[in-house]
């Protein structure tokens, strides 16, 4: 008792010794096995954990009391304490988790396992598996509509973004993408599904009402050649205005009107650009860089990168919470 | 009604209107040669089914893909016999099919493409390395899968290059393909600023590949062979017939390193490869063969995704638009290789990234960094657009 409330008073006097605001950011460290913990006021790493192997899809718990890491090479999921900053327990789900997404109530978490075309259903509370859909060959990108009503998952070798009614947990329809897609995510108004590939280097715009691909955003940067542009991970602004997509080995971030789908600015950031996440406040998107084993710091408004952290080897995943 | 509307809908497929229909059979045929491989390692012995195991599992991820899109992918397998005509085992092949992946040797495989030339049939030519089958015999039904020997030779000349190991002692063996090889070698250290410092032949005096006491005897030849060479940084080895290179590593009479058909090795693909996603394929390839895939079984692999590719996407299982497709400018083929591979239009070869493979693990992937290219960096490896002498028809 004495313990917890010493405790609550240094949060307290953490929280108002800081003025402005300060999240943690998680980041998976592919390579090194490692997830590294970043203060986004300080800009720097402040623990790095060790999990288990080959860490990638990284989220908070919507309580913001865990950290999911999908440690593919493990076959599970692992939780973090938030607190402790401890790997505490696990999930199961099936073979080579590697991206996953939960549902708005945090209660319900649909994993795609890269090995065996499925994506499973995991009642996270109870740390249980109670489902399975058949997907695509290779299913990787997640995504849920803001209704909760559709699960999209995107599988690389079929090249496909599949519909899955969360209810009745079926396929309702698959719309072809460009080849190897990686991501996906919904504008916010549910109006569109952007879905990035990788080897085709494009971002696919989805109505998802009709099924349909809509648009197509494609990148072109002076001096790189067409194959080295891998679009990968997407972040899309609360207002639905501005968006912003890796590119990999380009190692650019293109910055994008949403509503008109074209590339206004192209930032350069570390190499191989991978996933990024935007901080509850949205003044900072952190973006992982695999290759030069940093993240990129970019100033949301200023359009700028502003910072590079060291973090662990191959950083993959990042995932934004408030302390 | 149906297929019309899926047109309308253009490149989305509703899938819950397809299933309705009976699915739409896209046939592949496979045809092989009737020789087997004898290699020096023991565990480098192809499997009974190399190859056509690679085809076996891209039709299962064909067919992951053609359930949601109403495609339903077969293989109609053919294996010639010793011999047997490959121009008629072709021509019955493509009464039933009208793509057939092919693992023949560059003259089996001229005889098949002429035959099945007016009919329409298209060979996907998964085995045969051959430059000639890209240049001077090039053939406008043949869609090559397999890299050439200059593919190989160039992502191994830039790799030895960018290591600065540029002083090389060629030896060849004295057969056919290696001689062909040795071309590709010499000029691949021409066109990278190489230098063969000498040129020696293996000559294949016969005997057998296995005997009891083989590596005392082995330990003896090899340095001798390699002695009172001139300064060199590298033994490149040219020995498709498999009858000395994987005896040179750590026998050479100089401490060298070797590469070629030894040592360091161009491939395309190899079981050690785990980059890009390729860990999934590969554990889907272990899991249907119970072996581990080798660069024919990933070669006819890709041969068979990239029918499967342009038929989703073309939403068709006619002959000529498949080909047509995979011939136009918006097709490409993920095969695992970190970018994107698609067909030089000038002789239909397939563009892709080359593996330097130890045995073990894949040391580098060529095109090396820094070797440029105003059209594809990829176009580094092989004969390219200016110096083809192909004219397709």
């Amino acid at each position: 008792m004495w313990q917890r409330c010493l405790l609550g008073f240094a949060t307290l006097w953490i929280a108002a010794a800081s003025p402005a605001w300060s999240y943690v950011a998680y980041v998976s460290n592919e390579k090194g096995n490692t997830v590294s913990i970043i203060d986004t006021e300080k800009w720097a790493v402040t623990n790095t954990i060790k999990v288990g192997q080959r860490p990638r899809g990284i989220e908070f718990t919507r309580d913001g009391k865990y950290v999911m890491v999908a440690v593919g090479d493990d076959d599970t999921i692992q939780l973090i304490d938030a607190k402790t900053e401890k790997v505490v327990d696990t999930l199961p789900s099936g073979p080579d988790p590697e991206l996953f997404i939960q549902d708005a109530a945090g209660k319900i978490l649909y994993v795609a396992n890269e090995n065996d075309n499925t994506v499973t259903v995991i009642d996270i509370e109870k740390r249980s598996r109670i489902g399975d859909i058949q997907v695509g060959v290779e299913p990787e990108g997640m995504a849920l509509s803001p209704d909760g009503k559709t699960l999209i998952n995107t599988s690389e070798t079929t090249s496909m973004a599949h519909f899955i009614d969360t209810a009745t947990r079926k396929i309702v329809a698959n719309v072809l993408v460009d080849a190897r897609p990686r991501f996906a995510e919904f504008k916010h108004d549910g109006s569109e599904l952007w879905v990035s590939s990788e080897i085709g280097g494009t971002v696919s715009i989805v109505d998802p009402a009709k099924h349909a691909v809509t648009g197509k955003i494609t990148f072109n940067i002076p001096g790189l050649r067409s194959e080295a542009i891998q679009a990968v991970g997407i972040g899309i602004t609360k207002d639905d205005k501005t968006a912003f997509v890796a590119l990999g080995p380009a190692n650019r971030v293109a910055i994008v009107d949403a509503t008109t789908h074209t590339v206004t600015k192209y930032l350069l950031v570390g190499q191989r650009v991978w996933h990024m996440a935007f901080t509850p406040d949205e003044k900072y998107l952190l973006v992982t860089n695999g290759i030069s084993n940093d993240v990129s710091v970019i100033d949301v408004a200023a359009q700028k990168v502003i910072k590079t952290i060291q973090v662990g080897e191959l950083p993959w995943g990042v995932t934004i919470a408030q302390p | 009604m149906i297929r019309g509307l899926i047109g309308a809908i253009g490149l989305c497929v509703m899938a819950t209107h397809a299933l309705a229909a009976e699915p739409v059979e896209i046939g592949i045929g496979y045809l092989r040669h009737a020789g087997v491989k004898s290699t020096l390692s023991l565990v480098e012995l192809p499997a009974e089914n190399d190859g056509i195991a690679g085809a076996r599992l891209a039709i299962e991820d064909n067919n992951t893909t053609g359930k949601f899109l109403n495609q339903h992918f077969t293989l109609d397998e053919v294996r010639l016999k010793d011999g047997d005509d490959p121009a008629q085992a072709a021509a019955a092949l493509g009464d039933r099919v009208g793509l057939i992946v092919a693992d023949l040797p560059a003259d089996q495989l001229l005889k098949a493409a002429d035959a099945l030339r007016d009919r329409g049939t298209v060979l996907l030519n998964a085995g045969a390395t051959d430059d000639r089958l890209r240049e001077q015999d090039c053939r406008a039904n043949i869609i090559h899968v397999a890299p050439t020997r200059s593919m190989l030779a160039d992502a191994l000349a830039q790799y030895l290059v960018w290591k600065q190991w540029r002083r090389w002692l060629l030896v060849a063996g004295s057969h056919d393909a290696d001689k062909l090889y040795a071309d590709a070698l010499r000029r691949a250290a021409t066109r990278f600023g190489a230098k063969i410092v000498q040129e020696r032949t293996f000559e294949d005096t016969g005997g057998a590949r296995r005997t009891d006491s083989g590596v005392t005897l082995i330990q003896r030849q090899m340095p001798v062979f390699t002695q009172q060479a001139p300064a060199y940084d590298v033994l490149v080895a040219a020995d498709e017939s498999e009858v000395f290179a994987a005896y040179l590593p750590y026998r050479t009479w100089d401490p060298r390193p070797v590469a070629g058909s030894a040592g360091l090795v161009p491939a395309s693909w190899d079981a050690a490869q785990d980059q890009w996603g390729a860990v999934q394929l590969q554990n889907r390839f272990m899991k249907l063969n119970f072996r581990r895939m080798t660069a024919l079984d990933m070669q006819a692999w890709t041969a068979v995704r990239m029918v499967g590719e342009a038929a989703s996407r073309a939403n068709t299982n006619d002959t000529r638009k498949l080909f047509d497709f995979i011939k136009g400018p918006n097709f490409s083929v993920a095969a695992f290789k970190g970018q994107r591979l698609t067909l030089r239009d000038w002789n239909l070869q397939l563009r892709q990234p080359i593996l330097l493979v130890d045995g073990r693990m894949v040391v580098s992937v060529s095109p090396q960094e820094g070797f440029l290219h105003q059209v594809s960096e990829l176009d580094t490896l092989g004969i390219d657009r200016p110096e083809t002498k192909c004219k397709l028809q």
